[in-house]
């Protein structure tokens, strides 16, 4: 089968392409039908009625005819009955996941995507077994967000407050886009990760790992893998180029001007800033942070703070 | 007594002199030339911002926008085209100053009633304007919830201007409903009036039914922020997709306000230009009506991917359907009309042309849209970008340009060049068409729109999109020119110049202030052109 991307559409990687693709490619045929056949009628008319001198009239006055006209209501509305069902067949798949699949919690916040196992291993992009039913129960920590595979063909929107679930089934091992498509802000188009398909093995060896991140790593070394999985990086740099939030690099001993005036960044301020970002805002910046309260441990906010005392 | 006569049959530009009789007029037609300038002049704003994030789109990386820059460029381009240009547009310029000669009345049934609207559109533009100025607005046209309440207080003076602009709509829509009911000249049957009539007709309905809910939504969100009422905001215990039910509720039949009196003009223009009876006129009446109607019972089709529920997803799916069948008669019906007809292509013909064009893929990348199982694909991508502006800029803006150069002669009484409108309108058609058709194929293959960022891969489509732009930006400044350069143009326009058979042709250019010398007796239908012995 070939997988690659056609003029129309993306790349192929889920079940989900054998009830999309042949609906969009079906309709794709009939619209260049009836396009074709109103524009050369509109062009054939258009050449062979053309006034040719001035005074020249109409040759008949035609002003209706039913059985024509009956014809073109009929036919219409025939062929949209059928891309009705064959829509709605196609998308009752896609919205009820099958049994037996493997289930995965989504959180959405402004500009980062999280996705947590039942095994409690936790990680910014999307990772999933081949050949495996998964259903991802999302949710958002702020505004609207929506989940789009392009490679999949599916997507759905992420809300607050209530979890809104979407299911897929990986046909191939690969690397696989996904976009925020519902518009979130600022940085919008920059809330992007992947899906990352693997064969199962590959998949169960990643789990036994992802789900315990700190073992075996210095605090210092943890926070680095959790400035990449708790999507920190979104905001922040570490190498002293402004962005969203203030960059981590040198931030340690610092002294700052922030909303609730100057203040020296140390273990409390940080600590502070992740649980009540809103508190103590540095000048120059939008109090646009989320809390992590109950987001992260106390272990992980430990491991925060070291990494960033070691980025000088 | 004999000054007063000269008076009603001087014509209605130079009835009074100054800018306090045009500010204080009650005439229909100077209401119809002052919403003209305004909307035009929107459209320019709006289009501006266009040109500015398309050339910010040049490549994935910064040209001269920051990302928050783009995101208002945006929601100006969007809230302005919207709620200030497409939706007042057609009815309020052409409606109003066509519609009463076109039944053969005096003035609309309330002319105070519409230079109260004239004045409300201006409060809400102007309202609009400091919303999006003062208060850095960024939530998009379609102000979804939460993130649109973060914007206070932007959100609320935005649907305060939205507000104000639907009662503008409300008392349009109203004054030429009760017109239409009333007014009409002896003879004057409702199958005799010209299919502009009945566009206006189901216009009006729309905008009295569907505007009110967007007073509604206004009231809930004021309670909400006051009150703190949960009503959309999550964080209050409120439900954000109850926001996108009561703004679709609205906003779904105001694309179809947009759109019908696009049909209207097609219909005038294409009878007159095809020297022929419109193909089918009460199958094109009646499919307005249809469209009218069914119109308010699919706004549901905007949330296939938002959480409702897979019944009511399949339930609005099926409606929407039914909106395709009445699109599809009219296409039919226009095309049927060319034949053996006697077709002259002149600048408003060949705007009507590109209408059809334009109108029969936006039609058919709407159907698309529809179909559930390619809709989760599709939506909030480029592809539905292009199929809105291929109805609400390819068909409705077009409309509205054959609409003013057909009635150009009649409303200035000067006739502008014929040769460069044409090129104008042949640049317009390219540019259009470059623009936004590689947008259904980025689409299609994944961008999402309202991106300031993206794929390396859509590149080179942002890059035909942005000439596409440049192309159709010269050919409406072409077009604008033009028309602005005839009124330096010294011979007078004749009352007829294209042989229409309606009743505002019927009448001198520029009309009389009461727009008849004498009220006229219709005896006959509105395209009842001769036709060639046999």
């Amino acid at each position: 089968m070939d997988n690659s991307k056609t003029f129309w559409l993306p790349e192929k990687a889920s079940t989900f392409v054998d009830t999309v693709d042949p609906a969009f490619n079906l309709y794709l045929w009939i619209s260049i039908f009836f396009f074709g056949l109103i524009i050369i009628l509109i062009t054939v008319f258009t050449v062979k009625y053309l006034r040719r001198r001035p005074d020249q009239l109409a040759t008949a006055q035609i002003t209706h005819n039913l059985t024509l006209e009956l014809s073109w209501t009929i036919i219409p509305l025939i062929i949209v009955m059928g891309l009705f069902f064959l829509g709605m067949k196609g998308f009752l798949h896609m919205r009820v996941a099958p049994a037996g699949y493997m289930q995965v919690n989504v959180k959405a916040q402004k500009w980062s995507w999280g996705f947590e196992y039942p095994s409690g291993a936790i990680n910014d992009t999307l990772v999933v077994p081949v050949n495996t039913p998964v259903k991802l129960a999302m949710t958002s920590r702020d505004v609207l967000h929506s989940f789009f595979i392009p490679a999949f063909r599916t997507k759905a929107d992420v809300i607050p407050n209530r979890y809104h679930a979407l299911w897929f089934q990986a046909t191939r091992t690969g690397v696989f886009p996904v976009q925020c498509t519902q518009y979130c802000g600022t940085n919008h188009s920059y809330m992007l990760t992947a899906v990352k398909v693997m064969e199962p093995e590959a998949y169960e060896e990643w789990l036994a790992n992802a789900s315990d991140p700190g073992k075996g790593k210095t605090p210092a070394q943890f926070g680095e893998v959790l400035y990449q999985k708790r999507g920190c990086n979104a905001c922040h740099s570490v190498d002293g180029s402004k962005a969203v939030g203030p960059s981590w690099k040198g931030l340690f001993g610092r002294q700052e001007n922030t909303s609730a005036g100057s203040v020296m960044v140390d273990e409390a301020y940080i600590r502070e800033s992740m649980l009540q970002p809103a508190a103590k805002v540095v000048t120059g910046f939008q109090p646009v942070m989320p809390t992590f309260q109950g987001v992260l441990s106390d272990r992980e906010v430990v491991a925060i703070i070291e990494y960033i005392k070691t980025l000088k | 007594m004999i000054a007063h006569v000269h008076h009603e049959n001087i014509n209605y530009l130079k009835a009074s002199k100054g800018l306090k009789n045009w500010l204080v007029t009650v005439d229909h037609k100077r209401i119809g030339m002052m919403y003209l300038a305004s909307i035009l002049c929107f459209f320019i704003a709006g289009g501006t911002f266009a040109g500015l994030f398309r050339f910010e789109l040049w490549s994935p990386l910064k040209e001269f926008l920051t990302p928050d820059q783009y995101n208002q460029f945006f929601t100006l381009h969007g809230v302005i085209m919207v709620f200030l240009v497409v939706v007042p547009g057609i009815p309020a310029a052409l409606g109003n100053f066509i519609l009463p000669i076109q039944i053969g009345a005096k003035d609309l049934a309330f002319p105070k009633l519409n230079l109260t609207s004239l004045y409300l559109y201006w409060i809400g533009a102007a309202i609009a304007l400091y919303s999006i100025v003062a208060g850095h607005a960024d939530q998009g046209w379609t102000m979804y919830a939460p993130y649109s309440l973060s914007r206070n207080p932007a959100v609320l003076w935005m649907m305060i201007a939205a507000f104000i602009l639907g009662f503008s709509s409300i008392l349009t829509g109203l004054n030429f409903i009760v017109t239409m009911h009333n007014m009409r000249a002896p003879g004057m049957t409702w199958y005799r009036m010209p299919l502009f009539l009945w566009a206006m007709y189901a216009t009006g309905i729309m905008q009295i039914f569907a505007t009110p809910v967007l007073a509604i939504t206004l009231l809930l969100l004021l309670m909400e922020n006051f009150f703190g009422i949960g009503i959309f905001d999550p964080a209050l215990g409120g439900d954000p997709l109850l926001m996108q039910h009561f703004f679709w509720f609205y906003s779904h039949p105001a694309v179809y306000i947009i759109v019908v009196p696009g049909f209207g003009i097609a219909s005038e223009v294409i009878a007159c230009f095809s020297k022929k009876d419109i193909f089918g006129y009460r199958f094109v009446a009646y499919s307005s009506v249809a469209i009218a109607i069914i119109g308010f019972v699919v706004w549901g089709h905007h949330m296939f991917v938002a959480g409702q529920s897979e019944l009511a997803d399949s339930i609005f799916s099926f409606l929407t359907f039914f909106t395709a069948v009445p699109s599809a008669i009219k296409v039919f019906n226009w095309t049927a009309t060319l034949y053996k007809g006697s077709i002259e292509l002149r600048t408003p013909m060949l705007y009507a042309l590109q209408f059809l064009f334009n109108f029969t893929i936006g039609g058919l990348t709407g159907i698309i849209l529809a179909i559930l199982s390619v809709d989760i694909h599709l939506h909030d991508t480029y592809f539905v970008v292009s199929h809105f502006h291929y109805v609400a800029m390819g068909s409705t803006m077009i409309a509205f340009i054959a609409g003013i150069h057909y009635w150009w002669p009649k409303m200035t009484g000067k006739m502008y060049n014929e040769t460069v409108g044409q090129i104008a309108a042949i640049l317009v058609f390219i540019g259009f068409n470059v623009t936004f058709f590689v947008q259904l194929i980025m689409g299609s293959q994944g961008s999402p729109r309202r991106y300031y960022h993206y794929m390396d891969q859509f590149q080179i489509h942002h890059q035909i999109s942005t000439i596409g732009f440049v192309i159709l930006a010269s050919g409406l400044f072409l077009a604008l020119g033009n028309l602005i350069a005839s009124f330096f143009n010294k011979s007078v326009a004749p009352a007829n110049p294209w042989g229409a058979k309606t009743l505002e042709w019927q009448t001198d250019s520029p009309p009389p202030l009461y727009n008849f010398k004498e009220t006229p007796v219709v005896t006959h239908g509105p395209y009842a052109f001769e036709t060639e012995k046999a």
